[in-house]
């Protein structure tokens, strides 16, 4: 250099500059290195405070306790000991009740239940203990359980004796760092309540004997909110037997649903934008901005949509009636589907896009080289090496409209339903909405059934990103040989 | 046409090239004998690849490129209403100056070709497979992993497969623009013996930066050079023409124009 005249620093000012440009480099990677684990921090905070709802101490009563109508634990009964405890302890209306929510279709015509002989209801293949043709209403509480023991399984029948003879009531609830460090404050409560101590003085002497009553026979035991009959009930008014069951189902009907209008469509829109559209011409650009726009929309916007094409304008196809579907309106699983389509079908344009345009010059030029054709080029070489890339817009779009509460609100999800939705023209519920719905009830023990809910939706979201993240990863180590 | 081995596979009479409104390459009229090596050579930018890829209609692809004038191919413009460029590119293939196999198995690459045209039987491709990579000098070396992927390959087997693979079609000429710009002088040395050895087969088009692979492996050779023009908005205005064409000896030994000489003994801008 010596000699050379030169605008740029020399050794000691290059080398003193050089310390400078390093430390500036140490000052962002710390930063960087802050922000992934102030997210971690945060994203544990987040599980730890559902898993702190959603496990913890309850106090709870049983209205009879199963020492009262069982000389053994309940779990070692056969169905038809169960079906007595149920005879003995319920009215005969409550038995009726039982039977038509147990064993005959949710749909049927109520009004022939008496004038009708009762075998004409029952399901084909039931088994039917009952002689002759006695009405439904004519049926003594001994048919009735005799039904009920022959028709309904050992693990539900259980359920029910639990549920309407027991009667198990949760009183109230802690959440799990407060049971595991707390436990004596926590009986101690309990203590004072079933001795009436410590209540606000404006109680009066019989809110005091209430509370004395009902904690009286009151014990304290660890719950898990997410447990199997939690996974596996029906929705109920009392949070103790709420389960989330029609939720799941719920949910994996709209996504696939969702899925299988918006995987397609989006690919065959990106495919024409990228492959066919003349990129110049001004209708295209127009469609193309519109796309990137509509991703921003939010997401109400779809739902008003959704309620007024898909539930109004389309209800003749979304109530399933031109299948000769009877008795529902547009507010179905089918409709929420279609809706979370569209919402998410510009994310996947947009990223399918990016990913064919990504496919490298070289394989096309090579495989119309060769003597492809056009379409010949698009299916062998492009969208094989656009997959990756494609399947990220799903996974994220696929996030997103299984969180999804607000469109669905709009265009109709039932607040509660007797019959899980099991088909694209029933009524609906998703995960998030009953989640939703848990977190704005009165009793404060829904708010434990809803953190049980949030960790059933995210092993779901889980489940569902793993498989698409399986297929990529699979597909991209193909490409790279 | 292509029966006797001293006429024409090709013929390129009075075609321009424009890339939108701009001229690329200016009236070229160039014969291309069947069964030898024709090289294209001359400066970057002149328009060699232009010209190449008008051969087999790769430039169809290029938006807003157009082609006036004739190419004759078979007695048929290959520019005529009635030619669809896929019959065009499946007579006359290509290999590029990158490699570049698909992101599939060795096999699979040079199959592809053959599966485009509905060959399905695996016989029938395990044939096919296994000429054209001996043809293209590769089988010795990949027939033990025929499933291994084609990107694992080095450069010069990669370029290797990527003729191989223009072999499986077996079209009546193969374009190659710089094959050997991205490989080793042993590589290149392969493919340049390769070359001539398809040259008994094949008519062969080769663009080369490389007096001495022309000197070496051709048998014709084509000159480009630039003309530029000013327009009146001060602009430079540049495009490509053919300057000289001839057998490859007389070409490099005694070349007709000074521009000729200058650039093949090193005296070029
Ligand atoms: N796709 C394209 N779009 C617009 N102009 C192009 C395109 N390809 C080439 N050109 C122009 O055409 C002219 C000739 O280019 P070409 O690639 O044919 O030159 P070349 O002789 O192959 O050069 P090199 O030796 O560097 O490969 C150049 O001026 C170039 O800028
Ligand atoms: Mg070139």
């Amino acid at each position: 250099m010596g000699e050379v005249q030169t605008r740029l620093p020399a050794d000691e000012a290059f080398r003193k500059q050089l310390a400078a440009r390093n430390s500036a480099a140490v000052r962002w990677q710390g930063f960087f290195l802050g922000a992934i684990v102030a997210g971690m921090i945060l994203l544990i905070v987040l599980l730890l405070s559902i898993i702190n709802e959603a496990v913890g101490l309850v106090a709870l009563k049983e209205n009879i306790p199963v020492a009262d109508i069982a000389d053994r634990p309940l779990e070692e009964l056969a169905a038809p000991d169960l079906a007595i405890i149920l005879q003995n302890n319920l009215s005969k209306g409550r038995l009726q009740a039982l039977f038509i929510q147990e064993i005959l279709d949710p749909d049927i015509d109520r009004s022939r239940l008496g004038s009708d002989p009762v075998h004409v209801f029952l399901p084909e293949n039931s088994y039917n203990p009952v002689l002759g043709d006695k009405t439904f209403v004519d049926l003594s509480p001994d048919e009735l359980a005799a039904l009920l023991a022959a028709n309904v399984s050992v693990d539900r029948l259980r359920d029910l004796v639990y549920t309407d003879v027991v009667g198990l009531e949760i009183l109230e609830s802690w959440p799990l760092l407060t049971s595991l460090f707390n436990r004596a404050a926590i009986d101690q409560e309990i203590v004072d309540k079933q001795q009436g101590i410590g209540l606000p003085s404006s109680y009066t002497q019989q809110q005091i004997d209430d509370i004395k009553a009902k904690y009286g026979v009151a014990r304290v035991e660890w719950r898990s909110w997410l447990n199997r009959d939690f996974l596996t009930g029906s929705m109920s008014a009392t949070p103790a037997d709420a389960g989330i069951r029609g939720a799941i189902t719920g949910t994996l009907w709209v996504i696939a649903i969702t899925l299988s209008v918006a995987v397609p469509l989006g690919i065959g829109a990106a495919i024409y934008l990228e492959e066919y559209a003349n990129p110049n011409a001004p209708i295209n650009r127009i469609i193309e901005t519109n796309i990137r726009n509509l991703a921003g929309v939010p997401s109400i916007i779809y739902g008003l949509l959704g309620l007024a094409i898909f539930a109004r304008v389309l209800e003749y196809l979304t109530s399933g009636r031109i299948f000769g579907v009877e008795g529902t309106n547009g507010r179905t699983t089918l409709t929420a589907g279609l809706t979370l389509a569209l919402l998410i079908l510009p994310v996947i344009i947009i990223n399918a896009q990016e990913a064919i345009r990504a496919v490298p010059s070289s394989i096309r030029e090579a495989s119309y080289g060769l003597g492809a054709t056009k379409w010949q080029t698009i299916w062998r070489q492009v969208l094989p090496a656009a997959l990756p890339g494609i399947l990220t817009g799903i996974i994220l779009s696929l996030s997103r409209a299984v969180g999804e509460t607000a469109p669905l609100v709009v265009v109709g999800a039932a607040v509660f339903l007797a019959k899980d939705p099991n088909g694209p023209f029933t009524a609906f519920t998703t995960l998030p909405i009953q989640i939703y719905n848990w977190a704005a009830m009165p009793q404060d023990q829904f708010r434990d059934a809803a953190a049980a809910g949030i960790v059933v939706l995210l092993l779901i979201l889980l489940a569902l990103n793993m498989t698409a993240i399986i297929i990529r990863q699979r597909f991209s180590r193909r490409l790279q040989g | 046409m292509t029966q006797n081995g001293n006429t024409h596979a090709v013929e390129i009479r009075d075609m321009n090239v424009y890339y939108g409104d701009k001229l690329a390459v200016d009236s070229i009229s160039l014969p291309i004998a069947a069964r030898k090596i024709t090289a294209f050579i001359g400066p970057s930018g002149c328009g060699k690849s232009t010209v190449l890829r008008s051969i087999n209609r790769m430039n169809d692809l290029i938006p807003g490129a157009r082609v006036q004038g004739e190419v004759t191919f078979r007695n048929q413009n290959l520019y005529g209403d009635n030619i669809d460029p896929v019959e065009v590119r499946r007579r006359i293939g290509m290999v590029f100056q990158k490699p570049n196999p698909f992101p599939k198995s060795i096999y699979d690459n040079v199959a592809y070709g053959p599966r485009l045209l509905g060959l399905s039987k695996k016989e029938a491709l395990d044939e096919i497979v296994e000429t054209s990579l001996r043809q293209a000098a590769l089988w010795d070396e990949v027939k033990s992993d025929l499933k291994k992927s084609g990107l694992a390959l080095s450069g010069g087997q990669q370029q290797r497969l990527c003729i191989a693979r223009t072999l499986a079609v077996e079209p009546e000429v193969i374009l190659m623009d710089e094959p050997c710009s991205a490989l080793d002088p042993i590589a290149t040395q392969k493919i340049e013996e390769l070359m001539r050895e398809l040259s008994t087969q094949y008519t062969i088009v080769i663009v080369t930066h490389n007096m001495q692979q022309a000197l070496r492996t051709s048998d014709y050779t084509a000159f480009y050079s630039i003309r530029k023009a000013l327009e009146e908005d001060g602009k430079e205005n540049r495009w490509g023409v053919l300057v000289e064409f001839g057998p490859t000896q007389a070409l490099f030994s005694d070349p007709t124009q000074q521009e000729t000489a200058d650039y093949i003994s090193g005296r070029f801008g």
